[in-house]
């Protein structure tokens, strides 16, 4: 059944669209958008006061499967990305197995249509058992269709390696996406490195851990002419790092997450394992770098690194916790909270970093954008609702979040996928 | 003093007020007698179960806490036990919630992770005394030192105390710095920049890598462990230049005051932190504050255990 979306503000920047107008959807594609559409039969929803975006894109999911499906699964996943209004998102390699072949490649896409909910797409390893030794078999990974390469929970730290592999990957147009920490300067640490980590006795990971990284990866992206993609920037010198590194001409992109511009270290206070992450949360400074980054575009993306853990892994002495916390149901009521109302993005710019962008870096076709032809993949967001985090209502298999009774700005009334809505104010489809 | 112990545990002097430390010391001063009568039992906490749950090796302590224990009454029981061996099956949580079930009063923790005996007085009902935790804090350690420093000193207001090692890794600094700060003395630390932690001045010490600097003026130094491996970590090149630097020897003594006291929270890696003739020399009081340390472990019994009866 056609479906018509009446009267919602649409935000499709790829098409210049900042306006009230109408959707219609034909089959499994964007049929047309514009003013008082007419669309016998179709049926209607009536979107006034809400606003429509092309489906968001989550270029950094962890989806635990195969291997931990005590913790997450593609379906529960899924889930999870559906209510936060993610029609898509870019599956990390770090499973077990790794996602470091042709088979679990083709796996993961098998489970997803079976799961049948959103598009899963996959990033393969870069090197065999994200060991940071051998290359994986890069060519035959693009052809099963993976979208990127990265060994994400790790860096490649081995240079030359990644030098190599971000030539060898010029042939199959994949990003590589890198996790920029120096293990060495990381060493056991366990947050960020600064006040808090004294006061706590907590080995602390220097910020230039990161940033180290970032500018050794962006000199190896200008050595090769590959394509870099920097996942989950957090600190304040890796922003002007990469600023400095575009206005040079080198090709790189770049995300950051909620929690980069939501938390700071204060959240571990009192030893709380649940704002235990990778990169570890840093400063108030880091928050306005990071903000600044958004809004004068050296940072391309909003991505969550949903990164589900069960209660064991969390429920621990804090130096012996998992790292990591899941972001997909809060992701687009952080950004609006934390971004639009404070004027640091408009919806446009929104709409470039969770959607538009993240289908350009994966090369995605006929996602990011309402254009007539393209998947019809679209999120309905309510940006005046409210609702407070509370861990009983969470999608996700695993309940790790630091938000855990906060009040969220906005809320996800829709989302469609391939024409189908597939989530609508609390139920699935 | 007027002010009432009202905490079920004690994990550090950061949550304490000034107030709540002068109690504890103040009830330390009126245990301190019994171990210098010659029936050193007094029956305050008998009928009480005190567990010892130490996951890192440790004599003083343990020692320290299991005769302030016997010498109120106690009944008491020794669990020894690495952390690594826990993460395997049973969680720190599991463990605990056993020691729970056999309805215990007093779990007295000690443990390699800063932070565990937090975790462990959010999950069970007995009180949680810390005896320390990672380079977290050593709360015991930091009120028996400011117990010496007082009964010699009077005060403790004013007092210059310097901290001299390896601040970053010392739960013992951190709890020094806590009480000594709240209490009103001035707190300088010394130590190579490798084992200086980030911030620390916001603590409201000052900082100095130049020993002399941290010696004169001192009223206290205490001068803390330095441990062997960290060499291998590449935090200073070798324990001789260590001892050269940051060593507490007779020739730096020169520019202590007159009236100085020289504390060390021991085992004593003689010839590297201090020299045998400082460490047993006059201004030394290293082996007051190991007596003291009982005094002060049976005040902190004594108040968590919630007894209201005082000793008579
Ligand atoms: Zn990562
Ligand atoms: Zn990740």
């Amino acid at each position: 059944m056609d479906i018509i979306l009446k009267g919602g503000h649409v935000v499709d920047p790829a098409n210049n669209v900042d306006s009230e107008a109408d959707v219609l959807i034909k089959g499994d594609k964007i049929a047309q958008v514009g003013k008082n559409i007419k669309a016998n039969g179709a049926k209607t929803i009536d979107c006034k006061g809400k606003l429509v975006f092309p489906g968001l894109i989550d270029m950094h999911t962890h989806l635990r499967q195969p291997g931990r499906e005590d913790e997450e699964t593609i379906l529960t996943g899924s889930r999870a990305a559906l209510k936060g209004g993610f029609t898509s998102v870019l599956c990390m390699a770090n499973t077990n197995p790794a996602i470091d072949n042709k088979g679990v490649v083709e796996y993961i896409h098998a489970e997803a249509s079976r799961a049948g909910l959103i598009n899963v797409y996959t990033a393969a390893a870069v090197t065999k058992g994200l060991e940071g030794k051998e290359l994986t078999e890069i060519g035959q990974i693009a052809e099963a269709g993976a979208k990127a390469l990265s060994d994400d929970g790790k860096p490649v730290m081995n240079a030359e390696i990644l030098r190599r592999a971000l030539e060898y990957a010029k042939m199959s147009g994949l990003p590589i996406i890198s996790h920029c920490e120096d293990i060495n300067l990381s060493g056991n640490g366990v947050m960020n490195e600064g006040f808090v980590s004294t006061k706590l006795g907590l080995k602390g990971i220097p910020r230039a851990s990161e940033t180290v990284m970032v500018m050794r990866d962006m000199e190896l992206a200008g050595l090769t002419g590959g394509k870099l993609h920097i996942a989950h920037l957090s600190a304040k010198e890796s922003v002007e790092a990469v600023r400095e590194a575009k206005k040079r001409g080198i090709k790189v992109t770049c995300e950051t997450c909620p929690h980069y511009f939501t938390l700071t270290e204060e959240a571990v206070l009192g030893f709380n394992t649940k704002a235990k992450v990778n990169p570890p949360l840093k400063t108030k400074e880091d928050i306005a770098a990071v903000k600044k980054g958004l809004s004068d575009g050296t940072i391309d993306a909003i991505a969550t690194d949903h990164a589900p853990h069960s209660a064991e892994e969390k429920d621990l002495e804090f130096d012996f916790a998992a790292s990591g916390m899941i972001g997909l149901e809060f992701a687009l009521s952080l950004a609006n909270t934390e971004l639009v109302k404070n004027k640091v993005l408009d919806w446009s710019g929104l709409a470039m970093k969770m959607s538009v962008n993240p289908s350009k870096i994966l090369g995605l076709t006929g996602k990011g954008s309402l254009a007539a032809g393209s998947d019809a993949d679209v999120t309905v967001f309510d940006p005046s609702a409210e609702w407070v985090v509370d861990e009983k209502r969470i999608e996700s298999k695993s309940k790790n979040t630091p938000l855990a009774g906060r009040k969220m700005g906005g809320a996800v009334l829709i989302t469609i996928v391939g024409g189908k809505i597939k989530y609508e104010n609390g139920r699935f489809d | 003093m007027a002010v009432k112990w009202t905490k079920k545990d004690l994990l550090g002097l950061e949550t304490l007020s000034a107030d709540e430390i002068g109690l504890i010391l103040e009830t330390a001063d009126s245990f301190k007698e019994i171990s210098q009568r010659p029936i050193k039992k007094v029956p305050t906490l008998r009928g009480q179960t005190v567990v010892l749950f130490f996951f890192e090796p440790s004599t003083r302590t343990r020692t320290s806490f299991e005769l302030a224990a016997k010498r109120m009454s106690a009944d008491m029981v020794n669990i020894q036990t690495n952390a690594s061996s826990l993460t395997k099956g049973e969680t720190l949580k599991d463990t605990a919630k056993n020691i729970e079930a056999m309805k215990v009063n007093i779990i007295i923790m000690r443990h390699s992770c800063s932070g565990a005996p937090q975790l462990l007085a959010e999950s069970v009902s007995p009180s949680i005394i810390n005896a320390g935790d990672g380079s977290h804090e050593h709360p015991t350690q930091g009120l028996l030192d400011i117990f010496t420093i007082k009964e010699h000193k009077k005060k403790i207001a004013g007092l210059n105390v310097s901290i001299i090692g390896d601040i970053a890794h010392s739960r013992v600094a951190r709890s020094n710095i806590w009480g000594l700060t709240k209490m009103g003395a001035k707190v300088t630390v010394c130590g190579p920049a490798t084992l200086m932690p980030p911030e620390i001045e916001k603590l409201g010490v000052k900082v100095t890598y130049d020993i002399k600097e941290a010696i004169e003026g001192a009223d206290v130094i205490n001068m803390l462990r330095i441990q062997l491996e960290r060499q291998g970590q590449s935090l200073f090149p070798s324990i001789r230049e260590y001892a050269m630097k940051f060593g507490l020897d007779a020739e730096k003594m020169k520019y202590a005051k007159k009236d100085v006291l020289i504390m060390h929270p021991g085992p004593i890696n003689r010839g590297v932190e201090i020299t045998p003739e400082v460490a047993d020399g006059p201004y030394s009081v290293i082996l007051e504050q190991v007596t003291n340390g009982i005094a002060v472990r049976m005040a902190v019994l004594y108040l968590v255990s919630g007894v209201k009866e005082r000793i008579e």
